[in-house]
């Protein structure tokens, strides 16, 4: 076999870029096919059904459950303001009469004859879908949401915090390897969205969401780093609803490991360039990694490059980066694809490729270790 | 679609897994039924694909090209076989798409909602949460939790028949304003099994009928004493059919081609593993460890029970084994130093690319030491929720004054397992059989005389659809083809001054005439072949226990297997010394004794 499918991140200067808003339930499209909007815009708008709060009048009033719906002043499908009288017992000859007024505000939704429960829905809940990036309509799904076309650079990262974001990029290092420190972060990058390039310190970290960066993109991190930003160890990669004052996106991986140079060169040619992030990452079935995606205004017709694929093929020549000790991190060239299985180190026989990295050094690597780093 | 038995030659069985579609061919070969080939090939449940039978005809494409037979024509199973093309029975399992995801409530959460979590986890679902009366969050916060979830079903209990119907009622009350959205979309209404209190099975309709698709069934708990979880699991898979299947991607057209009902993986695993508990008459234990997840089945004394440990697994949820576990508590398994700040940073890059593997013998026994511990976990988990009924009344004797208890304590027993099964990457992919071997006896710490085993190829899902079936077919499968015996534990019960006699021994038989004493803290491997027995015979020291009390000889015959014969004087529960030192040399010595690595010398 000459080659072998491997995955890997996309990482391209030049793609069509379709994004599907939904709503969560059904709603209002705001806008038509063919219209122009900004990442800020909103092109959905719906309503949740408000929280319920549960009373249960029975015990509340000392009634029998059944003689509930009798005392209520309020019926079901009415408004009740907090503070109103919900319900009141007739009493004994109409003396000693016990009352009930709502501590919260909604409509009676219903009344139980059963258990002499009383729910009351509070007001309905706003829900707005933002258009996420600047671009084209390209599609209507009635009372659903749109679907947003555009050319864009694409960067996928490896994992990420946070939810979406938006901001201008500007480049905090020099180069693809320098360490993100807390002295490359200055007060003007506040609502940008921040590209290091080595590992980023937890106090560049803390600096950066003291100065109000919108996203802070970087090659690695320290799981220690990471642990003490959050608060708490991450069981498992389902993230994205994290509220932590920024979104963090890593392109690499866990330890002091560089930004792909092709990565960071890219980066930094659509400077100043305005970008949408979202942090979302979900590696399971179906999986989600976090990106950052840079429409480009006046680029090529959407048509003219279609989105590359994340993943490849291997073939002798290809460049692809090392995602597993004892190697981890380095980038060379494919150089060999044996077709047998192989007897690893550990005992265990696996397919394998070998790797010529950038120093010289040759050496034979399970195929399930290695990323394309093309996109 | 009615099988003659005695006609089926050739049986075709598929399992949809989340990432990967495996297919077994199962051949009449010299007057058996045989499992002869595999193949595989990734799902395709997701976009862009988005139709689980394109996964499905390619893994089994593979089969046919190994089998030298073809068996699809035009996108479809050929079926009946004739000649060198097709096959005469077609069954599969699925777990795609995250397999069965349910919510379930109950009243009392000791008690009916814990029967019907029981009832769920055997119907092979993950149960995403359990609403119960008293599960201590406040009646609005239980609605809230309901409205974010977005299960595949619901079940409901609560309430013994003839009793109270307020209670069971009221939790139908949370749920009806939750309006609770289907997994898949708003096209149909959420399915809800009631399976509690039948008094109250009109008023729980009525509360429900605007806002979810009822069914009820008997109750799963009629009275205290006992449990009635059959009605409510074949409900759950006739609903999972109906609404789950239905409405994932392709499974419209896989569910016309299968002969049987399709079921989820951990059910069909549950269902082989009764079976031959069932024939057997031993007390079995399964585990499928998993990426995300962690399985564990258990019957003894013909009780069945399931859990899943949902974030107990070795690439998604590794973060979460070395956060649950503590990472001291992995490494005590490590016997060669490790720095632990990088060996975090290796666990996140695991967990963001689950697929790699590790290549040199030092990421190989730590991975191995995580997988003990994730099992740990998991059946610690399991022995937990495996347990004798609770809020029953139990008859007093003057002999357990002072242990009376209203129920609740776990019928898992270590002294009383038969067999033990190993599935799953980490345990069936590893370069030596008796790592597997190991890892078993480390986590699960069997007592006595127990056999252990590992699904050669996890054919254990196919084999349980096949089971309902064509049992016959199952058993012989099982039986010659399924498990691979690594051979047996013989382990003792109790804690001792290292270095102090555990137990004298005496092994006879299979090639073995050995005769010895282990001391507390030692450990010991003899090759015992597969399908070859011994006579042994084990005089505990006073204070532990083989199967006949404390200091009390045991004589049995033995199985071997692929790795052998463990004599295990460790002690039970199983300690490690405290001091990181002494622990890496403790370790070193059983690491040793049980031939686990063979280039590990190098490593250390």
């Amino acid at each position: 076999m000459a080659h072998a499918f491997t995955p890997g991140l996309t990482v391209t200067r030049q793609t069509a870029y379709r994004a599907r808003r939904m709503l969560p339930i059904p709603g209002d499209v705001l806008v038509k096919v063919g219209d122009r909007v900004d990442a800020r815009d909103v092109v959905a708008r719906t309503e949740m059904p408000g929280d319920v709060t549960p009373l249960n009048l029975a015990k509340l009033l000392s009634l029998p459950p059944g003689d509930v719906r009798e005392c209520m002043l309020v019926g079901e499908g009415e408004p009740i303001e907090a503070g109103q009288p919900l319900a009141r017992t007739k009493g004994i000859f109409g003396l000693f009469k016990t009352e009930f007024k709502s501590k919260v505000s909604g409509t009676v939704e219903s009344i139980s004859r059963v258990t002499g429960q009383v729910m009351i829905r509070g007001e309905s809940i706003k829900v707005e879908t933002r258009a996420y990036l600047a671009g084209e309509v390209a599609e209507v799904i009635p009372r659903e949401g749109v679907v947003i076309d555009a050319v864009v650079s694409l960067v996928q990262g490896i994992f990420g915090i946070g939810g979406e974001t938006f901001g201008p990029i500007r480049m905090a290092c020099a180069d693809h390897e320098q360490e993100l420190t807390e002295d490359l972060i200055h007060r003007d990058m506040a609502g940008a969205v921040m590209i290091g390039a080595g590992r980023v310190t937890a106090s560049a970290i803390r600096r950066a969401v003291q100065v109000g960066v919108a996203a802070l993109v970087t090659g690695g991190i320290d799981d220690q780093d990471l642990r003490d930003f959050l608060g708490y160890d991450l069981g498992v990669a389902i993230t994205g609803t994290e509220n932590v004052g920024l979104t963090l996106v890593i392109t690499e991986g866990f330890g002091d490991i560089a930004m792909a140079q092709r990565t960071f060169q890219l980066f930094a040619s659509r400077e100043g360039a305005d970008a949408s992030v979202n942090g979302a990452t979900q590696i399971r079935a179906g999986v989600m990694r976090p990106e950052i995606v840079i429409p480009i205004v006046d680029g090529a017709a959407a048509s003219d490059q279609p989105a590359k694929s994340a993943g490849g093929y291997l073939e002798i020549g290809t460049p692809v980066r090392v995602i597993r000790d004892p190697y981890f991190g380095l980038i060379g060239d494919v150089v060999a694809l044996p077709t047998e299985p192989q007897v690893l180190e550990s005992g265990s026989k696996a397919r394998v490729l070998e790797v010529q990295f950038e120093s010289g050094l040759k050496v034979t690597i399970p195929r399930a270790n290695v990323e394309l780093i093309e996109g | 679609m009615t099988l003659d038995p005695e006609k089926i030659r050739v049986i075709l069985a598929t399992d949809c897994g989340s990432t990967t579609t495996k297919a077994i061919l199962i051949q009449w070969v010299d007057g058996h039924y045989r499992q002869t080939h595999r193949g595989e090939a990734p799902t395709t449940v997701e976009s862009p694909f988005a139709d689980v039978t394109l996964g499905v005809i390619n893994a089994v494409t593979e089969v046919g090209e190994l089998a030298g037979r073809r068996l699809i024509d035009q996108g479809k199973i050929i079926r009946p076989a004739s000649g060198d093309e097709g096959c005469d029975l077609y069954i599969s399992t699925s777990s795609a798409g995250g397999g069965l995801q349910m919510v379930v409530a109950g009243v009392v959460r000791e008690m009916t909602a814990a029967s019907a979590k029981r009832a769920a986890l055997g119907a092979g679902a993950i149960v995403m949460d359990v609403i119960a009366s008293n599960d201590r969050r406040r009646p609005h916060e239980q609605i809230q939790r309901i409205r974010e979830l977005r299960p595949d079903m619901i079940l409901i209990s609560g309430g013994t028949d003839g009793g109270t119907t307020t209670h069971v009622v009221q939790i139908a009350e949370l749920i009806a304003p939750a309006r609770p959205q289907p997994r898949f979309g708003g096209q149909y209404k959420m399915p809800i099994i009631y399976a509690g209190n039948k008094d109250a099975a009109p008023l729980v309709v009525e509360t429900l009928k605007d806002v979810a698709d009822v069914s009820v069934v008997d109750n799963l708990r009629p009275v205290l004493e006992r449990e009635n979880l059959g009605p409510a699991r074949d409900k759950i898979h006739d609903m999972f059919l109906e609404h789950v299947m239905a409405h994932a991607p392709g499974y419209d057209k896989l569910m016309q081609w299968t002969d049987a009902p399709i079921m989820p993986t951990p059910g069909a695993v549950g269902n082989i593993l009764n079976t031959i508990a069932d024939l057997q008459g031993i007390n079995a234990v399964g585990v499928d460890i998993g990426g995300a997840t962690t399985d564990v089945f258990s019957v003894f004394d013909g009780t069945f029970n399931r859990t899943v440990s949902a974030n107990l697994g070795m690439s998604y949820s590794i973060s979460n084994v070395c956060s649950e576990a503590t990472m001291p508590r992995i490494l005590r398994w490590v016997h060669f130093d490790m720095d632990e700040r990088e060996l975090r940073n290796r666990v996140k890059n695991k967990m963001i690319r689950p697929t790699t593997i590790p290549q040199t013998i030092e990421a190989l026994v730590f991975e191995q030491a995580v997988a003990r511990e994730a099992l740990r976990l998991a059946y610690e988990q399991h022995k937990q929720f495996a347990t004798t009924l609770q809020g029953v009344q139990q008859q007093r004797s003057v002999g357990d004054t002072f242990s009376q208890t209203t129920g609740g304590e776990t019928i898992v027993d270590n002294m009383k397992l038969d067999l033990l099964v190993a599935s799953g990457g980490v345990l069936s992919h590893a370069p030596r059989m008796h790592q597997t071997a190991a890892m078993l006896i480390d986590a699960f710490e069997p007592e006595g005389f127990t056999r252990l085993a590992k699904d050669s190829i996890f054919m254990m899902p196919h084999l349980g659809v096949l089971a309902q079936v064509h049992p016959e077919a199952a058993m012989e499968v099982f039986d010659r083809d399924c498990l691979i015996y690594l051979g047996t534990c013989v382990a003792a019960r109790g804690i001792g001054k290292p270095g102090k006699r555990c137990f004298s021994y005496r092994i006879e038989g299979g090639g073995l005439n050995q005769s010895g004493e282990l001391a507390v803290g030692e450990v010991s491997l003899f090759p015992l072949a597969a399908h070859a027995t011994a006579r042994v015979t084990i005089e505990p020291a006073r204070g532990f226990d083989v199967g006949a009390g404390s200091g009390r000889r045991v004589e049995r015959e033995v199985h071997g297997g692929t790795v052998g014969l463990f004599l295990d004087a460790r002690g039970r529960p199983l300690s490690l010394p405290e001091s990181r030192q002494e622990c890496r040399q403790t370790v070193t010595r059983w690491v040793e004794a049980m031939a686990l690595y063979l280039q590990a010398e190098t490593a250390s």
